[in-house]
């Protein structure tokens, strides 16, 4: 990134805003949001998010779905969390995850838009920054 | 086909044992009678960490909360809800009891509200764009563009934010201490040196958020007239580093750090210095101290930082949690900052909350919240419906709270009017099976080990009162003991060089004060009460005892012996005093006595 001009900034957190905006809206995408603090990864995130590339992979539909990371969301004892995100369906916090139920997530959440029984979790705070 | 609606039925262990089972079936049932199963699909979930007021059961997409539901009530929320789209009243959670000094940003029903952890979990750490969108570098901006100095350092003495490292000091007069000292180069420092046993909120900040730790200290920098920043941070933390490193970069590339940056003509730059891991070297003086290369030891104060710190030049030394809530006051302004928490300390604090806990995680809750909401309600309780005993906060140089002091709103304030201390906010959760001699005892000797030994009462002190409390974990100390350590913990409260020393002492000094009962046991008695003093517990096998051999199998030092199907006996001499017997008993035949 070149160096930027406080014009430039502005531009590009507007074009950012959008683009999130865009990602989360839009229903031929969907995100997949693995929590990878230290907290994530001594549980296994980096299992769980390799557990999802390969099953998109497999289902051939890497083009549709982003992977993200993301830092600790604070339920530790819950690690590794991931958040899923979809145009037409609540935003979805599981607590857990391993490769197992990843192909679950896949299978039930993604394709299917059902949830999975005793692994969803409640968002510990509203964000202050949506208002 | 998408579902309408979805109905999540708590499942974690406290609803669980309410009835959430019933609830859950007793839905499906009304659902398929209403014939609308195809519209709603029904779940269970994970804890939802709000077991007070179980079973919780919440109706997305409109977040429909519903506490103390009965599986009766299913047919109103099926009926109601989801076939007429109209919410069940009467099962909401009752907003009128949450007061309305508290922000109006809180859900009603939560009771966390993240400043410093807002982006935490939400964006990606290593990706510059993601911060920037959620309004990252807009404090900056300002700070460059749009305010004085002295006006940065009004908003923040106006916001009332205190510092989080500990002490609470207020973050606007320390900066404008440094602000007002002239010299011809000023620093900037954070201190990431997060040490205490059981605190982890620093390095989930960084982690999750790094670049709101850079920009905060660069408005800070612009404040105080300061072009050279030091995250001070300890060499354990990798992940938090490598992070570190990266926003670092970035914002080199952007040119949000380094020469002019944004084009105001404002020069600042940022470097990492890594803590070997002494925990003295939390304690500003010894900090700035390894900074500049030396050994890490503490040096009187004053002068203080902001007047003679780094190289002897006026520095800023603040804590990441503090650092993490400077770009939001100015986005959002002192008057909304300074209506969250109490008079005495404003915004939120950040918890580690861990031990004897169902949810231990992190928790940023507005002061004033109180310890019942934290560990009752967010933390879900005290695993394996145990009995609550205590709440160590600030670690090593807190103090235990106890269950009368539950419901008192926490601030800077009333901790130390219990005797413990904000600290960094680690927050160890005690429950009955927890000896406190053998607590005091783990918190003092990490103090013996991390004392830096320049001054005699820490010095000395700590390894005093250690072998105290040795001798009565052992069964071997006298009453008078328990004088000795209170003086000696007295000396050293009053003339340690700094608080390491000056607080080592809280955590016994506190147990003796609200379990004396329990070291007079160890003392008088030679018991301890809870069996958890090694050599003041011995094992024994009773007569519920059926021979199934499986504590024999378990014994690391095979000292169980006996026939099958009759009574086995450990050989005392051997026993190792382990527990695993104990915890592999299925029948209550093991004794701890």
């Amino acid at each position: 990134m070149a160096k930027m001009s406080l014009e430039d900034l502005r531009k590009l957190r507007n074009e950012t805003q959008q683009q999130i905006k865009k990602r989360e809206t839009d229903d031929k995408i969907a995100q997949v949001i693995v929590g990878m603090g230290t907290c994530g990864i001594a549980a296994g995130a980096k299992a769980t998010l390799d557990a999802f590339v390969k099953e998109l992979d497999e289902k051939n539909m890497g083009g549709d779905v982003i992977i993200r990371q993301t830092g600790c969301m604070g339920m530790c004892q819950n690690e590794p969390t991931v958040e899923i995100v979809m145009a037409d369906m609540p935003n979805i916090i599981y607590g857990k995850v391993d490769a197992v139920v990843a192909k679950e997530i896949v299978e039930k959440h993604l394709l299917k838009k059902e949830l999975l029984n005793d692994r969803i979790l409640d968002r510990p705070a509203v964000d202050i920054l949506k208002k | 086909m998408a579902y309408n609606h979805y109905i999540l039925v708590c499942g974690g262990t406290g609803c669980e044992s309410s009835n959430a089972g019933g609830i859950y079936n007793n839905l499906v049932a009304e659902a398929k009678a209403a014939g609308v199963l195809d519209k709603v699909q029904i779940v269970k979930t994970g804890c939802f960490g709000f077991c007070e007021k179980g079973p919780i059961v919440k109706i997305l997409p409109e977040d429909s909360f519903y506490v103390e539901v009965k599986p009766e009530d299913a047919k109103d929320i099926i009926n109601e809800h989801i076939v007429k789209g109209r919410e069940v009243t009467r099962l909401l959670y009752n907003k009128e009891k949450k007061s309305a000094e508290t922000v109006e940003e809180i859900e009603f029903y939560q009771k966390q509200l993240r400043i410093v952890l807002r982006n935490c979990g939400v964006i990606n750490p290593e990706d510059l764009n993601e911060y920037i969108a959620r309004d990252g570098y807009m404090a900056l901006e300002k700070a460059l563009f749009d305010l004085t100095p002295q006006q940065i350092i009004d908003e923040l003495k106006a916001a009332g934010l205190r510092g989080r490292g500990g002490a609470g000091f207020p973050t606007g007069l320390k900066w404008e201490g440094a602000m007002k000292t002239e010299s011809d180069q000023k620093f900037v420092v954070c201190n990431a040196d997060e040490g205490d046993p059981g605190a982890y909120m620093d390095r989930s900040t960084i982690e999750g958020d790094p670049h709101s730790v850079l920009e905060a200290m660069t408005i800070c920098g612009k404040a105080i007239g300061a072009n050279q920043g030091f995250v001070y941070i300890r060499a354990e933390y990798p992940l938090a580093i490598d992070r570190l490193k990266i926003a670092m970069k970035q914002a080199r590339e952007a040119g949000l750090l380094g020469k002019d940056i944004l084009g105001s003509g404002f020069d600042f730059d940022i470097e990492i210095r890594l803590g070997a891991g002494a925990f003295v070297c939390g304690e500003e003086t010894a900090l700035l101290r390894s900074i500049e290369g030396q050994r890490g030891m503490p040096t009187p104060k004053p002068p203080f930082p902001a007047q003679s710190g780094l190289w002897g030049k006026p520095t800023v030394i603040n804590n990441v949690e503090t650092w993490a809530n400077v770009p939001v006051i100015l986005n959002k302004g002192a008057s909304w900052f300074s209506k969250i928490g109490t008079e005495d300390s404003k915004g939120t604090k950040v918890f580690a909350l861990t031990g004897k806990v169902r949810n231990s995680g992190l928790v940023e809750v507005p002061m004033g919240t109180t310890l019942r909401e934290i560990i009752f309600e967010i933390g879900g309780g005290i695993k394996d419906n145990k009995k609550f005993k205590g709440v160590q906060t600030g670690g090593p140089s807190g103090g235990i709270i106890t269950e009368e002091a539950l419901d008192t709103p926490i601030d800077f304030k009333a901790l130390q009017s219990l005797g413990s201390m904000m600290g960094s906010g680690g927050m160890i959760v005690m429950d009955e099976d927890d000896c406190v001699v053998d607590v005091s005892k783990f918190y003092m000797e990490f103090c013996v080990d991390e004392s830096c030994g320049k001054c005699s009462p820490c010095r000395i002190g700590t390894r005093q009162i250690h072998s105290l409390l040795d001798k009565i974990s052992k069964g071997k100390g006298e009453l008078a003991d328990l004088e000795k350590i209170k003086e000696i913990g007295f000396a050293m409260q009053k003339s340690s060089l700094c608080q390491l020393g000056a607080s080592a002492p809280n955590p016994t000094l506190s147990t003796i004060k609200k379990f004396e009962a329990e070291y007079v046991a160890h003392i008088t008695d030679h018991k301890c009460p809870v069996g958890k003093c090694r050599e003041l517990t011995t094992y024994m096998i009773n007569d519920k005892c059926i021979g199934c051999g499986a504590c024999a199998r378990k014994c690391p030092a095979n000292c169980i012996t006996g026939e099958r199907k009759t009574k086995h006996v450990i050989d005392q001499a051997a026993c190792l005093k382990c527990g695993e017997c104990f915890n592999v008993c299925k029948f209550g035949a093991v004794e701890k006595v």
